[in-house]
């Protein structure tokens, strides 16, 4: 059965057909179009599927289509402006903390969730921030210190 | 996935009215229930979202002085509520071990407890804390220990039109201090081998005057280890002490084998966890304890 669903996505106001059996990662993906954020276990698991709602990290895979209207939802897409990256997508591409890129989208938006709530994380709060999020590539070091060279920067700045 | 209807009630009476339906499915943060439907783990051909009523969104102080956790609420509000995080350590620290940080920006207690998971993370802390569950059905308000709520992996003595509304935790006893530790091969996002929570409560001379252990993982439901408990009333805090009642708790666990671990591997498991939950306590206590 479809249903039209009113909701926020990066900022814009939406209105989407969706079938109610969407999760909110289907409506992103199948129905906006929105194919930065990826899909890969589909159970909760891997944190590829990491959206922001209403500021928080959250699995889409997790979260049903018709939970969405009313929340504040972040993707991939909204976080740079036009063609320039944000400084935590800039900051993986330097410190190599980026290899297939599977798990790239989702590793930025817990990193930003995280520095927009602790702007001066330590390690180890940043590797509990990502640890839902699984990278087969690069063995976390390289995003780690990528994470951390942005909030260094952060309070430079 | 089958089709289903979705209703966001708010308020208990329209909930109850709502899940009373044939194969209505409670929804709170779905991070058990949304992956179960699409793999057609369970079915559902109404799902009822809790979030918009208001007792089973938040944490509230009860009358007797102990604290009510509406059953939706996330792990995440759990674990940073300052009264449970300062009066219930345990409670708290046990919502961080669910998942990853996205899982917990969903995940509830409540559904912690209704997906009856023996391995749930978030059961044996409120078990040792003497929780209980608030239940609201078509003939009323009921209420059961937390640790009554399992009927086996899954499965809860839940009747099928009732629904969770809250956990309550009874006021922090002086002179007590409660503590879970669980193994898993990996430090987050897993699935604990095995788990042990531990509450003491001491009497005014220091010895042990009550005791409570709860075991996750080792049997059909979470379960209390009562041969350990009843080893420890009425005796001073020590580590030779624990040591033994961990031994005890390994007993009172009943494993499988499967392929997170063998039976003999959980019941050595049961006793290092418990031996070293009970240390904890016993360190919060005052009590300088070292355990292997």
């Amino acid at each position: 059965m479809k249903t039209l669903l009113n909701c926020t996505i990066n900022g814009e106001a939406q209105s989407v057909l969706a079938d109610t059996r969407d999760t909110l990662l289907d409506l992103l993906r199948d129905r906006l179009g929105l194919t930065g954020t990826k899909e890969g276990c589909g159970n909760g698991n891997c944190g590829t599927c990491t959206v922001l709602m209403d500021g928080a990290p959250v699995n889409a895979c997790l979260v049903l289509a018709l939970e969405a209207p009313g929340r504040d939802i972040v993707t991939i897409e909204g976080l740079s402006e036009s063609e320039a990256l944000h400084p935590l997508q800039e900051a993986l591409v330097q410190h190599g903390g980026t290899q297939c890129g599977f798990c790239t989208p989702g590793i930025v938006l817990s990193a930003k969730a995280l520095l927009d709530e602790n702007p001066q994380p330590t390690e180890a709060e940043i590797r509990h921030a990502i640890a839902g999020n699984l990278c087969r590539c690069t063995g976390y070091g390289k995003i780690v210190e990528a994470i951390a060279a942005v909030a260094g920067s952060q309070a430079n700045g | 996935m089958q089709e289903f209807s979705y209703e966001r009630p708010a308020s208990i009476a329209e909930a109850v009215a709502a899940i009373g339906a044939p194969e209505a499915r409670a929804l709170a943060g779905g991070t058990d229930l949304v992956p179960q439907l699409r793999e057609g783990r369970r079915r559902a051909a109404r799902v009822v979202d809790l979030k918009s009523v208001p007792e089973m969104t938040t944490i509230a102080a009860l009358p007797d002085g102990g604290m009510s956790i509406g059953a939706a609420v996330t792990a995440t509000a759990l674990a940073r509520h300052p009264v449970i995080a300062a009066r219930y350590p345990a409670v708290a620290q046990s919502a961080q071990l669910i998942g990853g940080v996205q899982v917990q920006n969903r995940a509830s207690l409540g559904g912690n407890i209704c997906n009856a998971a023996p391995s749930a993370d978030g059961v044996p802390a409120l078990i040792c804390h003497a929780a209980r569950a608030l239940i609201a059905g078509p003939k009323g308000r009921r209420e059961m220990p937390v640790e009554a709520m399992f009927a086996g992996p899954g499965r809860t003595n839940l009747a099928a039109d009732e629904l969770l509304v809250a956990i309550a935790l009874p006021t922090a006893a002086p002179r007590a201090a409660a503590a879970y530790l669980r193994f898993t091969p990996r430090r987050e996002m897993d699935i604990a081998v095995a788990g042990a929570a531990a509450w003491l409560r001491l009497a005014d001379d220091g010895a042990i005057a009550d005791a409570r252990i709860a075991l996750a993982s080792v049997a059909p439901t979470p379960i209390r280890a009562p041969t350990a408990e009843r080893k420890l009333v009425g005796e001073r805090p020590g580590a030779a002490l624990f040591e033994e009642a961990g031994r005890l708790a390994a007993a009172d666990a009943r494993p499988i084998s499967d392929t997170r671990g063998s039976a003999d591997y959980r019941r050595t498991l049961v006793a290092v966890l418990a031996t070293r939950a009970l240390a904890d306590c016993g360190r919060q206590l005052g009590f300088s304890i070292e355990v292997a």
